[in-house]
């Protein structure tokens, strides 16, 4: 690859960790007009990884992407790339490359010239190129012929692939996405998410890949960083940040949830309505207001047979089909609303009035 | 739509045409007749106004009879067109390009505030460039009492001509040219300059030839008024030389042979409309923008 900066204070960064992580970011800052888009981030990236990063919009995800692609440098904190500090080194110049959510697609070119572009940047042999272009064509399945077709008369899932295999051209260390799938329709996402992951395995290559979907995230990643203004709140497996949220925050933004606060009373826990709480015994909260989270899938009907930890009643006045489950809003006494999930063979064939509970084992309590 | 026309079944009338009729008359009496009577005109009988009334080639015999030096005018013509358009693109591409890196989106807006010169008057604008450049005028007057020996003798000369035609028609370059950058977008240059692109190769690959519709058009727009051109060939000139306008205005004028002029401005027509067409049908402003 291209040489990158060197700086003396890179090797001390990086001798601290082992794996050697690909990117390295340490405190990094953007202050746009005194504001902090993006608000002190560290971060190790391992070699090889498919990391996620996702924010509601206005995180700052988009800001600290364009900071590692090199399109912005940061205004504090450092950038290495494989251990060279790479704060201020252009675009052109670092061996990385962003699919872009607009893709970016020269609409001047047909498909073949998009992708050999940065095969004509290296002065590449006109032969040699097209060769390579097929093949990186072939391996984003898409079909020969589109070799000389105009890029804009490709639908939204063509030019997808036309942007991947440009960016693949590149030869890049690290790609990096800029929710490039957004725009396309949910069937197409799909399919090009587990081809995305399937890219990812066969070339070996580091993806750092941004987007405001969990769904995405969730499919794809190796780890997923959430980030909340400017801040990475939590960074974890898929796993870890579904089932163990850092806050109240990351647990709202995976999913539909609901939230039960509580506060601390004589050695234990209690809900608004006064009842005491069943909670984890190795409970650490260090505050005394605190919030039991669970997911609608952990919720269940409470009857006679099958009791629960903890229960309330309350009034059905919603139900959804989402296909294979059924969700039930339920209306609490306290005037909360609740929502419960269960398998449509355990539909609730009963009147308006419910008891739904949940055990104590299923429940995420998070501080604040 | 449907339902209207089963109601009213009288006129087979479209109502995109109908509401064009206004316009179409206005265009067909406006603008085709005053044509078509200056084709007619071309072919009347020599220093006549037997318009429609005679048919007669005399007219282009004489213009390309070997004797006959109206060609001379012609060349200086588009010599003098070709000349401007060439430094208009030149002097207007770094304008601008500033206008778009300084105002962004704006560039547009501010670029329509070059237009407000042409609220005033060409001639008068130009006669201020005579009183500029005239001896003893602004510069060589200034020169002079700063102890200089003078200015350069630059007036009624050729270049003079073609310096006024760059003043006059600039506006009509950067206008169209300032909305073809303004057209690039932002990501196209990032992502060119993430896969490596130098600047250079940026500005030949992916910023020239997005904005060549709007340089093409600024270059169509200036060459097409200014082989039209004739108050700077007659007041900053001097008539040093003499473009074709000229000599048509003459034979309308001075010489009563609307004939004649007729025939020199039928072939004006067909010379520059033939290269306006040549440099469209280059220019597939769809394939540009990606639309076929």
């Amino acid at each position: 690859m291209s040489s990158v900066a060197a700086s003396p204070a890179s090797d001390s960064l990086v001798a601290q960790k082992s794996p050697r992580p690909v990117l390295q970011l340490v405190d990094v800052r953007k202050v746009f007009d005194g504001f902090a888009a993006v608000d002190g981030i560290s971060l190790d990236i391992e070699e090889g990884e498919f990391v996620t990063i996702v924010g509601p919009s206005g995180s700052g995800k988009t800001t600290l992407l364009r900071m590692l692609a090199g399109l912005e440098s940061p205004s504090e904190g450092y950038i290495t790339l494989r251990g060279e500090l790479i704060n201020d080194v252009p675009s052109n110049r670092r061996p990385t490359c962003l699919v872009f959510q607009s893709l970016a697609l020269f609409p001047h070119m047909t498909v073949g010239d998009n992708i050999e572009f940065p095969l004509r940047v290296r002065k590449m042999a006109p032969e040699e190129r097209r060769k390579r272009a097929l093949e990186l064509m072939a391996k984003v399945r898409l079909p020969e012929d589109y070799y000389s077709k105009n890029v804009m008369l490709c639908s939204g899932g063509e030019k997808q692939r036309v942007a991947l295999a440009r960016a693949f051209a590149y030869d890049p260390d690290v790609l990096f996405f800029d929710e490039p799938l957004s725009a396309l329709d949910y069937k197409l996402k799909k399919l090009l998410e587990k081809e995305l992951k399937d890219l990812h395995r066969e070339s070996g290559k580091t993806f750092v890949y941004i987007t405001h979907s969990l769904e995405e995230a969730m499919v794809m990643s190796d780890r997923i960083g959430v980030m909340r203004a400017g801040k990475v709140v939590q960074i974890g497996t898929p796993e870890q940040i579904y089932t163990t949220p850092a806050d109240r925050f990351v647990a709202e933004f995976f999913g539909e949830v609901n939230i039960v606060p509580i506060r601390r009373a004589d050695g234990g826990w209690l809900r608004r309505d006064g009842k005491p709480v069943a909670v984890p015994s190795s409970l650490d909260i260090a505050g005394d207001e605190a919030s039991v989270v669970i997911r609608p899938e952990y919720m269940r009907f409470v009857t006679e047979e099958a009791g629960a930890d903890n229960t309330l009643t309350g009034t059905i006045f919603n139900e959804y089909s989402l296909g294979s489950r059924l969700q039930y809003q339920v209306r609490s006494r306290t005037g909360r609303t609740f929502l419960i999930e269960v398998p449509r063979a355990a539909a609730w064939k009963g009147d308006g009035e419910v008891t739904i509970g949940w055990d104590a084992g299923n429940a995420i309590v998070v501080g604040g | 739509m449907a339902e209207n026309s089963l109601s009213a079944p009288a006129p087979k009338l479209s109502p995109g045409l109908r509401a064009s009729l206004p316009v179409l008359v206005l265009l067909v009496a406006g603008f085709l007749a005053p044509l078509v009577t200056v084709a007619a005109y071309a072919f009347a009988t020599p220093k006549s106004f037997d318009v429609f009334r005679s048919f007669t080639l005399q007219n282009f015999a004489a213009i390309f009879d070997a004797n006959n030096t109206v060609w001379t005018s012609f060349v200086w013509a588009l010599a003098l067109a070709f000349a401007c358009v060439a430094i208009l693109l030149v002097v207007c591409y770094p304008i601008a390009f500033g206008l778009n890196k300084v105002f962004g989106k704006w560039s547009g807006l501010v670029s329509v505030l070059f237009v407000f010169p042409l609220f005033v008057s060409e001639n008068v604008r130009l006669y201020g460039w005579v009183l500029f450049f005239i001896k003893n005028g602004v510069l060589d007057g200034a020169l002079k009492w700063l102890g200089f020996p003078g200015g350069p003798d630059l007036l009624y000369t050729p270049g003079i001509t073609l310096f006024g035609m760059v003043y006059v028609y600039l506006p009509f370059m950067l206008f169209p040219m300032t909305l073809g950058i303004a057209m690039i977008p932002r990501d196209l240059v990032d992502a060119a300059r993430d896969l490596g692109a130098s600047r250079l190769m940026i500005w030949r690959e992916v910023e020239l030839p997005l904005a060549m519709p709007g340089i093409l058009i600024g270059a169509l727009l200036t060459f097409v008024l200014a082989a039209g051109a004739v108050a700077e060939a007659k007041i900053l000139g001097g008539q040093s030389v003499i473009t074709i306008t000229q000599d048509i205005e003459v034979a309308f004028t001075y010489a009563q042979n609307w004939p004649m002029g007729s025939a020199l401005a039928l072939i004006l027509v067909l010379i520059v409309s033939g290269l306006a067409l040549t440099a469209m049908s280059r220019l597939d402003l769809d394939k540009i923008l990606g639309k076929r």
